[in-house]
């Protein structure tokens, strides 16, 4: 890379916070998907003034630049895909105010998800939004990629609790979009901004909304002998419009392979369990996790078990939050989708999975977010074998092409990265694109910013032939 | 302006059939935004319509205003050039409703009321309690951008809007989301379109998330005679474990507004007594849940108000209808009052509600000017200003109140707003607050979705 950049960047925000040597920039060659991309340098900015400093060197050197937080995002969204300079937020890690009376809180980008809900629980607080590495990830990849987990089935997506953000724009402008009041007048930027996939903006504060922690909470953890009893247990618990706070699913495979690794407890002979969480106050939450018991029982689970203590609802958790984990234990690599499809096809999609598989030759554990119908088949394969590698891809993008045909969408809450950016035109026409290019070249003019993200490649765009999808609803002709 | 209207309207015609395209000056009175009229409305039947619509008003250099019922064109600054309206209260039909996914698609033009026929069907709603609501579209209400009291619990449209499609200033139909309850697949362009006025594009279809409609439901009422023992109230109940789903705040003014002809037209039962005082502020708030819930609440609120110094309270059951109509229908209600209502909507951090309600208020009491306040709970207090008359002098009182209350949101990092006033009015009242820091990044996007600046030009600035 140009030395001079090199040497203006160390004149910026010190020698310790530039990274360039090649195998200290192997790191940051992965995030939790299976891509690979060598940025040219790290940099660890600790205050919005650096990240100003280093967007106007991006701009005064033409580089690619592009945002990164913990790097545990699974779709390739935090990796230098044009190379360029990796900005890695871990160092702005400042939770900067806390208004408890408000509940609200403004954080650095780089702040870890649960550092925040343990700063605030003293007031019965908590930030709502809970991926499955909330200990690991920031608050700033959250906001750009939107991210969910198991408790937003209640509770909603990152997006829903975001008020405010700092921003400096590729150009070089800083500004305040939102507020920490509600309804801010004009268009909605902030709702663009969000989930952006850090294509807009790179991000240096934000504010979120803090949510009261429930009075009582129990979680229940249902046993069943068959796939389809668990499955069709969540569309009865949806069509009844019981909403747990959260109702996640687990297949037999999964949960072998996550007992031997966690030890929570979990049934080793069944073919699924669904873990299922009511929350509110007391008077509710008996009655409500008995409503969800009984749908357990009519679809033939054949025990219900119920937490007795908050350390035993902390170890099934913990088995479902290790779960990815759990399966990193087993096979050298695997892949895992992020459909989403309506809560009433969850039985039929969980039987093609099966069935493609079965066709593939490939294990594919389940492990998702049932109560939102935010599925993730992990498939089991072998990276260092390029034919697999490919058999693996057809198999997901089968998958995938299900979950359209049955109404859904590509991914629920990994982001589309470089991981998914050839399967946007199976959703979006050429013509719905290039709106959305042009939304991003109104921020992002130069295409400075993670380039080569979201929108599929002049390559990509050629390997796919289909037609795109009428808005999700429409009638089929 | 009649001679563009007869001249565009053949090729209209064309697009839309003769019998859609509205021309006659005395039926085009109806489509009038801020005192200006279109030179044709045209009542489109699809989507596809709506584009060719679109693509022939471009060429043309046509500015469009979209509508439903008309209930909110009022909102935004006149428009710059309004030469068609584009009605779409022919796309009226639920195209798909998935009562066991909760998840429904509808066209723009259902009207909200038909629509919760629908869904209460299955016992399902969506959570827009809005103003207007037996004649608003459910188009016209996202494009305006207006809350319901049901946002204390639920949230607003932004939170359930799942996805929608829209048609651009250059006649390009495209759609943003989908019909999943959980989705990141490309840019949220929808949450744009919430509040835009339609000027990013036309909405012609939209897909929601609905809920479940809670099986019982109660009120509570507490009564102070000061506004600050009440936001206090509203500040214990929601540092308690109580969630519920509306929490309003009324000044004393409501309940006298609350009994007149405006109010009686939206609901013709009379309002239950004890509900609002006409000495006293009021607290309102309404919950759900199983008998023990109900019970827990009124127990629990009836401690609250006590220690927060209510002079009164009471729980409120099955006769609650009509005073959730009047809750709901504040806005209308105010706009029937006077001649030359001004409502401002502030929004500030919920712990400064007292505060700068105290400015606002002092301002309109050094101006002689009447009014009433309808607080929410999550931080939004609706100000409605209720002159005797519409005259200069009137206005220039109405406008020291407007400077006061903006200069006070401002200091308190709060927005300020008229989404309703005099259309002649709106200037001087600064209808859109202070110059916003982003405005420059709101023209690029208009740039984007709208080159020739012909969808609702001019509303934002």
């Amino acid at each position: 890379m140009d030395s001079r950049l090199l040497h203006d960047l160390k004149s910026l925000l010190g020698a310790a916070a530039v990274l360039h040597r090649p195998e200290e920039l192997l790191l940051y060659e992965y995030d939790g998907s299976v891509e690979v991309a060598r940025p040219q340098c790290v940099v660890f900015p600790r205050t919005t003034a650096d990240v100003l400093g280093i967007v106007k060197l991006a701009n005064q050197y033409q580089i690619p630049l592009v945002g990164r937080g913990a790097g545990t995002g699974l779709s390739g969204g935090a990796l230098a895909r044009k190379g360029g300079i990796l900005t890695v937020f871990s160092r702005m890690n400042r939770i900067l105010e806390i208004d408890i009376e408000n509940q609200r809180a403004t954080v650095q980008p780089g702040v870890i998800n649960s550092d925040l809900s343990a700063a605030v629980a003293h007031a019965g607080l908590h930030f709502a939004p809970d991926p499955s590495s909330q200990k690991a990830c920031t608050i700033g990849g959250n906001v750009a990629e939107n991210s969910g987990g198991p408790h937003t089935l209640a509770y909603g997506v990152t997006t829903n609790h975001v008020l405010a953000l700092e921003v400096i724009l590729p150009t070089g402008e800083l500004l305040r979009i939102g507020s920490a009041a509600l309804d801010p007048p004009g268009y909605d930027l902030l709702g663009l901004l969000v989930g952006s996939e850090g294509t807009l903006a790179l991000i240096t504060e934000i504010t979120v909304k803090l949510t009261r922690l429930p009075e009582a909470v129990k979680t229940l953890l249902a046993i069943f002998e068959t796939l389809d009893d668990a499955t069709e247990t969540v569309v009865e618990i949806t069509s009844r419009g019981i909403t747990p706070a959260a109702c996640e699913m687990l297949d037999g495979w999964t949960l072998r392979a996550v007992e031997a690794y966690i030890h929570a407890g979990f049934p080793l002979d069944c073919a699924a369990v669904l873990l299922l969480e009511v929350d509110g106050l007391r008077e509710a939450v008996d009655q409500h996790a008995e409503d969800v018991a009984a749908v357990c029982r009519a679809h033939h689970a054949r025990e219900v078990r119920v937490a007795r203590d908050a350390q035993e609802r902390d170890l099934l958790w913990k088995g479902r939050k290790n779960a990815f984990g759990a399966v990193g234990r087993l096979s050298p690599t695997y892949y895992v989708q992020d459909g989403v499809i309506p809560r009433t096809k969850l039985p039929a999609t969980l039987r093609h999975i099966s069935a493609i598989g079965e066709k593939y030759g490939f294990q594919i554990g389940n492990i998702f977010h049932a109560g939102d119908g935010n599925l993730h088949p992990l498939i089991l394969f072998d990276a260092r074998d390029d034919a697999q590698f490919r058999r693996v891809i057809a198999a997901s993008d089968e998958i995938i092409q299900f979950c359209i045909d049955m109404g859904g969408s590509i991914t629920g809450e990994h982001g589309v990265g470089m991981e998914k950016d050839r399967l946007m035109p199976l959703l979006f026409s050429e013509l719905e694109l290039d709106i959305m290019r042009r939304v991003r070249d109104a921020f992002n003019p130069a295409g400075l910013l993670n380039p080569d993200k979201i929108f599929p490649t002049a390559k990509s765009c050629g390997e796919i032939h289909v037609q795109p999808l009428p808005l999700a609803g429409a009638p089929v002709a | 302006m009649s001679s563009a209207g007869t001249s565009v309207s053949p090729r209209l015609a064309d697009i839309v059939g003769a019998e859609h395209v509205i021309s006659d000056p005395a039926r085009l009175a109806s489509y009038e935004v801020d005192g200006k009229r279109p030179a044709a409305a045209i009542q489109a039947g699809s989507a596809a319509e709506v584009a060719e619509i679109v693509k022939f008003a471009s060429a043309e250099k046509l500015a469009i205003v979209p509508c439903g019922a008309r209930t909110k064109l009022g909102i935004g600054l006149p428009p710059l050039r309004y030469d068609l309206a584009l009605d779409l209260t022919r796309l009226d039909r639920v195209v798909a409703y998935d009562p066991g996914d909760l998840t429904l698609s509808v066209e723009a033009g259902v009207r909200l009321g038909a629509l919760a026929q629908t869904l209460s069907a299955h016992r399902q709603f969506l959570p827009l309690a809005a103003p207007f609501l037996n004649q608003t579209t459910i188009g016209g209400l996202i494009a305006s951008g207006v809350d319901s009291p049901l946002r204390q619990f639920y949230g607003t449209a932004r939170d359930f809007l799942l996805g929608l499609e829209f048609v651009t200033g250059e006649g390009i139909t495209a759609k943003s989301g989908g019909r999943v309850v959980k989705n990141v697949t490309g840019y949220d362009l929808h949450k744009l379109m919430i509040g835009a006025l339609g000027a990013l594009g036309i909405i012609t279809r939209l897909n929601f998330k609905t809920f479940p409609m809670p099986l019982h439901s109660r009120g509570f009422v507490a009564r102070f005679p000061t506004a600050a023992p009440a936001f206090d109230l509203r500040n214990r109940i929601t540092r308690s474990a109580l969630t519920p789903l509306t929490l309003e705040i009324f000044s004393p003014h409501v309940a006298e507004l609350f009994k007149n002809k405006a109010a009686a037209d939206c609901d013709p039962e009379p309002m239950p007594a004890g509900v609002l005082s006409a000495t006293e502020w009021t607290l309102s708030t309404g919950y759900a849940g199983n008998d023990q819930v109900l019970e827990r609440f009124a127990v629990d609120l009836q401690r609250m108000a006590e220690e927060a110094g209510a002079t009164g309270s009471a729980v409120l059951g099955d006769n609650l209808q009509p005073a959730w109509t009047r809750k709901r229908e504040f806005i209308p209600i105010a706009l029937a009052s006077s001649p030359a209502a001004v409502i401002f909507k502030i929004s500030v951090l919920p712990a400064r509600m007292a505060e700068i309600l105290a400015v606002a208020q002092q301002a309109a009491e050094v101006n002689a000017l009447p009014r009433a306040v309808m607080a929410r709970g999550v931080g939004i207090i609706y100000f409605a200003v209720l002159p005797a008359e519409r005259n200069e002098e009137t206005r220039q009182r109405v406008s020291y109140v407007a400077g006061a209350i903006h200069a006070a949101c401002a200091n308190l990092q709060g927005h300020s707003t008229v989404p309703w006033c005099p259309s002649e009015w709106k200037t001087s009242l600064q209808i859109w607050g202070p110059p916003r820091p982003d405005a420059a990044l709101m023209q690029k996007l208009k740039q984007v979705f709208d080159p020739l600046n012909i969808l609702s030009p001019g509303r934002f600035a």
